[in-house]
């Protein structure tokens, strides 16, 4: 009898101890977690977070030569509204982004879906359009701008045999933003391929042979399977390629001289920020801008993220 | 079958064909580039182009170097790419462990505030980076490219995603055997993440290798530039002098492309993951 008491005694001693257990292991959980975290998310506090609000104080501010800076209000959202060269930024932007993002990723797929074939040289094919991913823009920039060039380049010299005067390829201003996009796509194309193809593998064979069963053609199987099936991967590529073509800037600064006469109709949205944050020393109304390319950048994802219910097919 | 055989192999021809256009069009570029760097100025304005240089001119590389400090250039460029993707493999990485295995009180809320970092254009952070660098005096200096580079929301998610597949059998063993986080996440979860971790090195090398706008704003004297940077003064420079020019840009994207050969399958896999998550 006298037992029963003494064993709930220990039982309840227990029960303190590994609930004291469990609370210490909490808190060195917790101490732990903190620890790790904490260096990332000083560093992000501090270069990336804290920035964004800066950021949006700028663009409230007008900056002097020395550094000094006051405040304005909205002078620089009302200078947005009338400024003519950004509007012909924003066009180009827009020029530069209708084309490079839908033909980028019809391209890439064309070779994502070869390269998923049964043939032989799959890897060669794979790291010889790979090469350009690698490659820094600023060489890029270089190699294609001795291309284009209109005396001694290699595409008018090509044009010539056949009896064609070619253009000022990059600095005629009716042409040379094609010319950007031209570059723009050939050095896009491997990235967004590798990510297809991974798309690809990831489709179940039984899609094939079922298909194949019923008779379906290559062209049927292409656009009643493949493409379907693709569509949350073609889906993430082009939010993906649209954030990336809005911020355009190495290939305009590397390959458009800055008293080129096509500077006007290829400069993009960033460029335009470059030249006012660093060029000109015009803070305030570049900090504007950046927040200007925010606003259209969360927008156009949103649309891109409604849209998407009409097109993408998840299983 | 004859038939349906010859079918078979016009269709791999016709894939062949498309294909082998396409790599033309992607490795022709590198191959005028290599020529014209190894020719005399007077051979690269020839009309019609000469294809192969008569003498291979090895001396317009001894002049880019001449001209420029080019290994400087090179120097600055690895110190920088190395120590970025070391130490943003180590801070994201148990960041990421931490915010995938272990629950503690405003997770959620503190990786909501490292997820905004990644829906923001990166030029909304920039002029306020560069005020930093200015009020810490560390412009023209490797720390100004480096530092910032150390912390990634990107590679913060990225690897999230790997520890948060990963058992909790595995975690308990551990914790069994008495170790703590900082154990387990070295010893247990770091070997089994390595292709994210792999992933996310080969993005940042590649990405900090040839960064353009950042460490141009920051850093132009000769000292601190970095290849990316040093290309646009050589442009600046040098005009028209192509094979000079291009014998610039080769040797700015060499080391990038012997590291590209050998590790082409880690190069593609990681760019392949690093997109597809």
């Amino acid at each position: 009898m006298k037992e029963v008491p003494l064993q709930t005694e220990v039982k309840s001693a227990n029960r303190i101890k590994v609930s004291s257990l469990a609370k210490t292991r909490k808190r060195s959980d917790y101490f732990w977690a903190y620890l790790m975290i904490a260096p990332t998310m000083l560093g992000l506090f501090i270069f990336y977070l804290w920035p964004i609000v800066q950021n949006f104080y700028f663009s409230f501010t007008e900056w002097g030569a020395f550094g000094q800076y006051e405040w304005t209000g909205l002078d620089n959202y009302k200078r947005l509204l009338e400024d003519a060269t950004l509007l012909q930024a924003f066009k180009n932007t827009s020029i530069y982004i209708i084309f490079t993002v839908p033909i980028g990723i019809f391209l890439s797929i064309i070779v994502a879906v070869l390269l998923n074939q049964n043939i032989k040289g799959k890897s060669i094919y794979r790291t010889l359009y790979f090469l350009p991913v690698i490659t820094m823009p600023a060489a890029i920039a270089m190699v294609w701008k001795w291309l284009y060039n209109a005396d001694y380049g290699m595409f008018n010299y090509l044009l010539s045999l056949v009896g064609i005067e070619g253009p000022q390829w990059v600095s005629d201003p009716n042409i040379a933003l094609y010319s950007i996009i031209a570059v723009a796509i050939w050095s896009g194309i491997g990235y967004n391929m590798v990510i297809f193809l991974s798309g690809l593998q990831g489709i179940p064979k039984m899609y094939y042979e079922a298909a194949e069963i019923d008779g379906a053609g290559p062209v049927t199987v292409f656009f009643k399977i493949t493409l379907p099936l693709l569509s949350p991967v073609i889906f993430f590529v082009s939010i993906m390629s649209l954030i990336g073509a809005f911020q355009v800037f190495d290939l305009i600064f590397m390959m458009i001289g800055k008293s080129s006469t096509a500077l006007e109709s290829t400069q993009s949205i960033v460029y335009l920020f470059y030249q006012h944050a660093f060029v000109l020393n015009d803070k305030g109304y570049a900090a504007a801008i950046a927040v200007l390319l925010l606003a259209v950048i969360l927008i156009i994802t949103a649309i891109q993220m409604v849209l998407q219910k009409k097109w993408v097919h998840y299983d | 079958m004859d038939r349906s055989l010859k079918l078979f192999k016009s269709k791999t021809f016709l894939f062949h064909f498309i294909l082998i256009i396409g790599a033309a069009a992607m490795v022709l570029p590198f191959l005028w580039m290599i020529l014209t760097s190894l020719k005399t100025y007077a051979e690269s304005i020839q009309v019609p182009p000469v294809l192969i240089p008569e003498d291979f001119q090895w001396g317009n590389y001894k002049e880019v170097f001449g001209l420029l400090p080019f290994f400087k250039f090179m120097y600055n460029t690895v110190i920088i790419t190395v120590l970025r993707t070391a130490g943003q493999l180590f801070l994201c990485s148990l960041a990421a462990y931490a915010f995938a295995r272990i629950e503690f009180p405003g997770r959620n809320i503190l990786f909501l505030l490292a997820l905004t970092v990644l829906m923001v254009p990166g030029q909304v952070f920039l002029l306020p980076q560069y005020m930093i660098m200015v009020k810490l005096g560390w412009l023209n200096s490797l720390q100004a490219v480096i530092v910032p580079g150390l912390f990634s929301a990107f590679g913060t998610f990225l690897l999230r995603q790997f520890f948060m597949g990963l058992p909790k059998e595995l975690e308990e063993a551990a914790r069994l055997d008495g170790c703590n986080h900082f154990q387990i996440y070295w010893r247990v979860m770091l070997p089994l993440a390595k292709p994210g971790l792999i992933a996310l090195g080969i993005f940042t090398t590649l990405w900090s290798w040839n960064e353009l706008m950042w460490p141009m704003i920051v850093n132009s004297s000769p000292e601190s530039m970095t290849l990316s940077a040093g290309l646009s003064s050589l442009q600046g420079q040098f005009l028209t002098n192509y094979p000079i020019l291009m014998a610039g840009s080769f040797l700015a994207i060499l080391p990038m492309l012997i590291l590209f050969i050998f590790l082409q399958k880690q190069f593609i896999e990681g760019i392949a993951v690093t997109g597809g998550k």
